[in-house]
């Protein structure tokens, strides 16, 4: 587990003195459910990455070729770290390329 | 007061007495909303500021919450900032009390105590300053109009200093006090602000130094940053002690942290605060001519409470009657300091006899006579269990 830091080492009254450190607090490891998206059926639409209220859908600078010879210039992936759940993404995908799956599956 | 001192006083009301010394402090930022009795305070301020003899910016917010919060905010830009309030005003801060003191936000306000409703009363009594006892400011009561100024000025060093960092408090009489005219001396802006010179908050709002303040914390750091605050009340008494020593060595006048008065050949004590403190010294002699060997015991620093002083007066008397002004409703003893003197008796063994008196609600005279009854009842020193409701009707 982390140590946690003494009282004396904390700046007074809860004032956090390093801007931006929401970056480190991972806010998304009390999920039940997770997205897996398939790359197959999924059309690059972007919807989910626009929807996704975490901005935990990821979209990376990787090539991808379907089975039937389709090329994407990029994929789509979900951060563990973030992502909370809340299946926005699998409700709005408009081809059903995502599923919500127990986490310890995932 | 002696004649060549008086000479040089001017008659004040503490509440004009402290608008002066707010404006001898330079203070930067004062948000204000009028309740009685303090209405005179921030009325004078804003005559002081509309006449150019002080140059700040005041905020007329739209309710006490607002006046604190406003406060607050400036003191974290790093403002010297001020505010005033009394009774149902008080009460209405209370959700601020706790966040200026959490953020550690150095301002100071003054408190002309009065009683709460309902049924309301506009008179004086404590209940307003003691139902924010908890609430971690340092907490000082005056027993004069010219204590209350250089309160004031104390305070702002006490507030500021890079050690302590909390806000301050200033009680005093509602109408007893703050609007009874008494002889004050003044001292010149230079000599005030060389003795509390502005230090500025060491975490201010600055956009070349970014710092988010009143973030949410989690259970894992949320207690850490309360026992900080733990730490900084009890390690603020040697400052206040130091701050007014060293207003004694500049402007010649100091109250320590408690006041002994009559003390040495008392055999009992009666402590209490504020306006009745002076009226007690006034009436004390009068008393010990009945033969009634009784001494004051002036609560002068409420929050931290200081415990060895407590101690040290007390050491070799007998009895303590304690004149509360507020009601603990409910309590072992129903007086909020009978209460915590019980506390210090248990904490440190002391066999001292304590008698909770409960008097003055709702500004209920308490007049010599009523003084010679309860210094009485001291000096016979007899056990009494309950919380004595003095004077009320049966």
């Amino acid at each position: 587990m982390e140590k946690l830091v003494s009282f004396k080492d904390m700046a007074p009254g809860g004032i956090v003195v390093n801007p931006g450190n929401s970056l480190e607090y991972k806010t998304g490891d009390w999920k039940v459910l997770i997205p897996v998206i398939n790359q197959e059926t999924c059309t690059r639409c972007r919807i989910c990455w626009y929807v996704c209220p975490d901005n935990a859908i990821l979209e990376l600078d990787k090539e991808y070729t379907t089975k039937k010879n389709r090329k994407y210039k990029v994929s789509y992936d979900v951060s563990s770290d973030f992502c909370k759940g809340c299946g926005m993404c699998a409700q709005e995908c408009p081809v059903k390329a995502i599923e919500m799956v127990p986490v310890e599956v995932a | 007061m002696a004649l060549e001192t008086v000479k040089k006083a001017i008659p004040l009301s503490t509440n004009h007495a402290i608008a002066n010394a707010v404006k001898d402090l330079d203070v930067d930022v004062i948000s204000a909303y009028p309740i009685t009795p303090q209405t005179t305070v921030v009325e004078k301020i804003s005559e002081f500021i509309a006449k150019g003899e002080l140059d700040a910016e005041y905020i007329h917010v739209e309710s006490e919450h607002s006046a604190l919060s406003a406060a607050i905010s400036a003191s974290l830009t790093g403002a010297r900032a001020f505010t005033a309030t009394a009774s149902q005003g008080f009460a209405l801060m209370h959700e601020m009390l706790h966040i200026a003191s959490g953020l550690r936000a150095p301002l100071v306000m003054s408190v002309a105590m009065r009683s709460l409703s309902a049924p309301i009363s506009i008179w004086n009594d404590q209940s307003d300053l003691f139902n924010a006892r908890d609430s971690g400011w340092i907490i000082l009561f005056a027993h004069t109009a010219q204590e209350a100024y250089d309160t004031i000025i104390q305070a702002y060093k006490i507030a500021e200093d890079q050690n302590v960092l909390l806000p301050v408090m200033v009680g005093y009489d509602g109408y007893v006090m703050s609007h009874t005219i008494e002889p004050v001396i003044t001292e010149s802006r230079e000599k005030v602000i060389k003795f509390a010179p502005k230090k500025q908050y060491p975490y201010k709002l600055d956009p070349d130094k970014p710092v988010s303040i009143g973030a949410i914390t989690p259970p894992e750091y949320y207690y850490e940053f309360k026992y900080q605050q733990v730490n900084a009340v009890n390690n603020s008494l040697p400052t206040i002690e130091k701050v007014d020593e060293e207003f004694g060595k500049t402007f010649g006048r100091s109250y320590g942290l408690m006041e002994c008065y009559m003390c040495e050949d008392a055999e009992a004590l009666i402590m209490t605060n504020a306006s009745y403190a002076s009226t007690l010294k006034a009436f004390l002699p009068d008393i010990r001519k009945e033969g009634i060997k009784v001494g004051l015991l002036r609560v002068r620093l409420y929050r931290p409470f200081p415990l060895q002083k407590f101690i040290e007066y007390t050491s070799d008397k007998k009895t303590i009657l304690v004149i509360d002004r507020a009601i603990s409703y409910g309590a072992p003893f129903q007086g909020p300091l009978a209460n915590e003197i019980s506390g210090a008796i248990v904490r440190e063994g002391l066999k001292l006899n304590l008698i909770s008196v409960v008097a003055g609600i709702g500004q209920r005279t308490v007049e010599y006579e009523d003084f010679l009854a309860l210094a009485r009842l001291a000096y016979e020193g007899k056990k009494h269990k309950e919380t004595i409701f003095y004077g009320v009707r049966e």
